[in-house]
């Protein structure tokens, strides 16, 4: 592989100035950075390690009832964390539903939120991606796209944000706080990642040297404990990506929503939070049409990409399924199979 | 590599004979504590490594290699292409025997398929020789790659699988459809699937002055010997290869392809010892795979629900530069009692790697077409799947009229059912739910296989302690010959199997033939059964002739060898043990050789066959289309079964494998560059734990006195068929949507409400 630096700083400052350099990228766990190095995908000059960072470890209860994730908690660390899963029962779910055992073990908070597409155009280095290379031209475009976007893509770009952990999220407002060249900075991780429209070079709204030191949930977000889920279509069991995914969150007082939020995954450059779909349930209840009603709503934006027009059905009945479960209540316990439509409620069933 | 000393395991409990016994693998501690040794686990002094680059197209020519840029990169040693490279005794295109497969070994800039090995760059270190690899930045002059099923002209093969006829029949195919009350016509498509073998394909080579020596996972090790003396132009006596343990072949490590010769190939060309491990992408392409098949099936039946007439045509690729074609439409040769049947093939070429075996090749392909046809028929008659199977059982086999030396068919079913609690099913489909609301089906497959046999030799010797050797050069796999076989040599020569040194996995031992067509365990043991019978016979003669000896004069009566005594067949109180009578004889030991090979008179006279049913669940959500299978029973009758354990473990691998045919596996290739896009196992998917359902076996008795000696028919690669189908026929039973393309994908079930 191609020789590159390694630095590991003692201080988030002194992290922040190594990677603000042309061609230096941080490390944490490198789940998804050193396969994308092995395989000539990323060629950086500089690691920068940031595992060994004080401070960025920890899960903090805050004074106005949020939630402060430090970066580098792990995956695993977070949904097993019985008070988080308790609090944000989607996201443990949803967490849980990603990767593997060994992986979520490894994988950081800061680093799920920054996983690259898994459009298998992008890791092909022969292929023509304007992702890797801007102003390549697209190959998925016109051949393999089956698992490719249905909502906010452009003809530059069809690839899909891949992770679970940040559609929970997104429909829960969490907000990203980062370190930067100009000191810290918080956004709405809804509008950390971009759309590609004529860039999707340009994922994030980070710039050079921005590192992500923690994600916070507002303290409206655990009122939603009681009936949130997080759901995942994928063709095998272990270790694959959505094809579709939501997360749905509801507040129901006297019978009614008071509030939804609901997100899908798998469908777009980012964690899609569908807002329109949460207007059409404001003060209604919660029904069966209601959520038909909404899942429509939600995908009303919604064309294909290429041979993947069945994504957008089976996004709107996974959206009607996790508001329906989501309005049954959350599981007292967090189901064996996380996120699995065969996580049974009536007994063990495989898968 | 430190000495393999599985003799010192601790003893198993058992009682009385050693075959039959379910043993647990001998080099389980070995490898479960890391001390077992792969090829790519040496690391010979002085080694360097070899990384190879490989096409980015899949037709055309190589115009140019920056060799000087990896050349400049720190740690490269040397850069292998076309002009320059040790030069091989033979053309490796000449194709010298039929087991012999053209590979790529740099022969020319010619580009015939993506992944194509076009050099290797040999480095101090793996990571310079892949940085290397990556500065060659190769460019090429490309040209339209054919790909998929309707590639260019499609053509008639001269044969398929290892020398099939590619058309056969009997009977009046046409008649029997026109009679027929009741006709199917389907067509069903099955994709590239890839070995991926767990262990990469590779090679650590040292030469000596013109002594080779090599460590390479290999199903064959002698066909392996033979291809590199004569690629190299050396002496078999001056080429040894261990291969004592392979993290899984399934075919790709049968015979010898382009990649372990460019690692011998490199090692010449800088005088050191090299390693080449091929990574998991390089994997899709030049080392085999299971071609794609597209399989129309057109079946009549009567009144009665009894077949008139099965035609069954399968397309198939192979490369643009070799032949080998997937003999899919053979699977309907053996299982259906149709009066007339017609089987026949056609192929188009494509820019791809040659097609190889892959476990059940054909079988596999033809299997889940066949049994999701047979479902179709069953269907269209109204019966029930079972029924409708029963009411066609094949008393004889159907292409040739031949009888079967052993049929126990009947008795898979009727206990597989039973086990599966089949009587319960429903007709109709999609009426079966779980109590959350789930779709559930059942399906059934029947599984077949040919009970095959090679040509293999075995040394025994019984020593002046009185214990034993067998010598045999056996592949363990994974599929537990080193435990299996050890089991047979002890029968063989009458000891406990911790008193025989069981040696195999190296080229310098007698030829044990290739570990394929799932005939090794039968092929091998029986060549050893036979020198075990002969060093027994040598030691019997020694006492019997010997007027010391309890067993003098015993001669027509004969003797019994048992527990390291030879034993008067007719007055047990007569015995000597073998140490006794070698010391007397003054002898350190004692030897014999014995073959195993097929019996023509045998084959001529009867059809041999292993013949399962594999019962599926599958639960699917009525709205969603997820599938998750749920349970799987699979009933088999393979003759005898030599370790019961070992025997489970290959059939839950093959009903696994069958899972994955029918839900997961498929290589995507892009139409318009012919390369592959998920060639790795994030993207390919496999099941794995969490995917397998709860699954059990049965191993119905079956004697065959006409197999081979020991009666053994063959587990490695039945499990597969009949599995694919039962669970493709479940996914019908559960929803009433029948998919004919596999793998079943999810748009597929997302039916209306």
């Amino acid at each position: 592989m191609k020789q590159f630096d390694y630095v590991r700083p003692a201080t988030v400052t002194e992290a922040v100035a190594a990677a603000a350099q042309p061609g230096a990228v941080y490390l944490a766990a490198g789940t998804n950075l050193l396969d994308l190095m092995k395989g000539n995908i990323s060629r950086p000059d500089r690691l920068v390690d940031v595992t060994h960072l004080e401070g960025l470890d920890g899960i903090e209860r805050l004074a106005d009832g949020g939630l402060r994730i430090g970066a580098l908690v792990s995956n695993a660390d977070l949904a097993h964390d019985a008070d988080f899963a308790r609090s944000y029962p989607a996201v443990a779910e949803a967490l849980l539903s990603g990767a593997s055992a060994q992986l979520r073990n490894a994988a950081t908070v800061g680093g799920n939120l920054l996983q690259r597409t898994r459009c298998a155009y992008f890791y092909d280095t022969a292929s023509r991606c304007n992702k890797r290379e801007a102003g390549s031209g697209c190959d998925a475009r016109d051949d393999e796209n089956r698992g490719h976007a249905v909502l906010g893509w452009s003809e530059n770009c069809i690839a899909t944000h891949p992770s679970d952990f940040c559609v929970p999220l997104v429909a829960l407002d969490a907000v990203v706080e980062i370190e930067g060249r100009n000191g810290r900075r918080e956004i709405a991780l809804e509008a950390l990642h971009r759309l590609p429209g004529d860039a999707p070079e340009r994922e994030s709204a980070l710039e050079p040297g921005d590192l992500i030191v923690a994600v916070r949930l507002p303290p409206a977000a655990s009122g939603f404990a009681a009936h949130a889920r997080y759901l995942k279509v994928r063709e095998r069991t272990s270790y694959a990506f959505a094809i579709v995914s939501a997360a749905a969150a509801l507040r129901i007082e006297g019978g009614r929503i008071a509030e939804a939020r609901l997100a899908l995954g798998g469908v777009a450059a980012k964690p899609w939070r569908a807002r329109a779909a949460e207007d059409v349930l404001r003060g209604v209840a919660p029904t069966a049409d209601a959520f038909q009603e909404a899942a429509w709503r939600a995908l009303t934006d919604a064309k294909p990409s290429g041979d993947n027009a069945f994504k957008i059905e089976l996004a709107r009945r996974i959206v009607a399924r996790a508001l329906s479960l989501a309005a049954a209540g959350t599981p007292a316990r967090l189901p064996a199979l996380p996120a699995s439509l065969f996580a049974s409620t009536s007994g063990a069933i495989h898968a | 590599m430190p000495e393999l000393n599985l003799t010192s395991a601790p003893a198993h409990l058992r009682h009385g004979s050693n075959i039959g016994q379910p043993l647990t693998r001998r080099d389980g501690i070995l490898k479960v504590t890391g001390h077992a040794t792969y090829a790519a686990d040496n690391h010979p002094p002085g080694m360097l490594f070899a990384v190879i680059a490989v096409s980015r197209i899949a037709h055309g020519r190589v115009t140019s290699l920056d060799v000087a840029a990896a050349k400049r990169h720190p740690g490269v040693v040397d850069v292998m292409t076309p002009d320059h490279k040790p030069q091989l005794a033979i053309d490796p295109e000449i194709k010298t025997n039929p087991f012999v497969f053209r590979m790529e070994a740099l022969q020319s800039n010619e580009v015939r398929y993506a992944n194509q090995p076009i050099a290797v760059v040999i480095a101090e270190t793996l990571e310079a020789a892949t940085e290397g690899a990556v500065l060659l930045a190769p460019r090429y002059e490309t040209l339209p790659p054919l790909v998929g099923l309707d590639a260019g002209e499609s053509f008639v093969p001269p044969v398929v699988g290892v020398g099939n006829p590619s058309e056969h029949h009997r009977g009046d195919v046409e008649a029997g459809l026109a009679s027929a009350e009741k006709r199917i016509d389907a067509t069903y498509e099955t994709p590239p699937q890839y070995h991926n073998a767990m262990e990469p394909h590779a090679i650590v080579v040292q030469w000596d002055g013109d002594s080779l020596s090599v460590d390479m996972p290999t199903q064959g090790l002698k066909l392996s010997l033979a291809r590199i003396a004569e690629l190299f132009g050396i002496a078999h006596d001056k080429i040894h290869i261990r291969s004592p343990f392979l993290g899984g072949g399934f075919g790709s490590k049968g015979l010898m392809g382009g990649p372990p010769v460019l690692g011998i190939m490199a090692a010449k060309l800088v005088g050191r010892p090299v390693k080449l491990v091929l990574r998991r992408e390089q994997m899709y392409g030049p080392v085999g795979h299971r071609a794609p098949t597209r399989q129309r099936l057109r079946i009549g039946a009567d009144g009665a629900g009894r077949l008139t007439a099965l035609d069954h045509h399968a397309r198939t690729v192979s490369s643009t530069f070799d032949d080998f074609y997937e003999p899919a439409a053979d699977a309907s040769h053996t299982l259906y009692a149709a009066p007339a049947i017609r089987t026949s093939h056609d192929a188009v070429r494509v820019n791809t790697g040659t097609p190889l075996f892959m476990r059940a090749p054909g079988e596999a392909t033809g299997s889940i077409a066949l049994e999701s046809a047979i479902d179709e028929m069953a269907w269209a008659c109204g019966m029930d799947p079972l029924a409708f199977r029963l009411k066609n059982y094949a008393e004889r086999e159907p292409i040739s009229g031949k009888p079967f030396s052993s049929k126990a068919l009947r008795a898979c079913y009727e206990q597989g059912a039973a086990r599966f609690g089949w009587a319960k099913r429903s007709l109709q489909p999609r009426r079966m739910r779980d109590d959350d609301g789930l779709l559930v089906g059942w399906g059934l497959g029947t599984a077949t296989f040919p009970a095959l046999m090679f040509q293999a030799d075995a040394r025994a010797a019984i020593r002046r302690d009185g214990s034993g050797v067998m010598e045999i050069g056996a592949h363990d796999m994974g599929q537990g010959a080193w435990t299996a076989l050890a089991q047979i040599a002890a029968d063989a020569v009458g000891l406990d199997i911790d008193r025989v040194a069981f040696k195999a996995g190296t080229s310098d031992l007698p030829d044990a033939g290739i570990a394929g067509g799932s005939a090794h365990t039968a092929t091998a043991g029986a060549a050893i059964h036979s020198a075990g019978a002969a060093v027994i016979a040598k030691l019997a003669d020694l006492a019997t002739n010997d007027e010391r000896s309890p067993l003098f004069g015993a001669g027509n009566a004969g003797v019994i060898a048992r527990e390291g005594r030879l034993i008067r067949r007719d007055d047990e109180s007569r015995s000597e043990s073998y140490a006794e009578i070698l010391a007397r004889a003054g002898l350190a030991e004692i030897e014999a050789r014995g073959t195993g090979a097929p019996n023509p008179a045998a084959m001529e006279e009867y059809a041999m066959h292993a013949h399962g049913a594999v019962f599926a669940e599958v639960k699917v959500d009525p709205e969603l289309g997820q599938v998750r299978v749920s349970r799987m029973v699979g009933a088999f009758a393979a003759g005898r079964i030599v370790n019961p354990l070992m025997v489970q473990s290959q059939l839950f691998g093959g009903m696994i494998w069958g899972l994955s045919f029918a839900l997961h596996e498929e290589a995507i290739t892009d139409r318009r560059t012919g390369r592959i896009m998920n060639a790795n196992l994030g993207e390919y998917h496999v099941p794995v734990n969490a995917d397998v359902p709860p699954l059990d076996v049965i191993t119905v008795e079956e004697h065959d006195p006409h197999v081979n000696a020991l009666g053994i028919k063959g587990v490695g690669e039945i499990g597969i068929t009949g599995s694919a189908g039962a669970v493709a026929n479940a996914v019908w039973h559960a929803t009433g949507v029948r998919v004919r393309k596999f793998p079943i994908r999810i748009e597929e079930l997302l039916t209306q409400r």
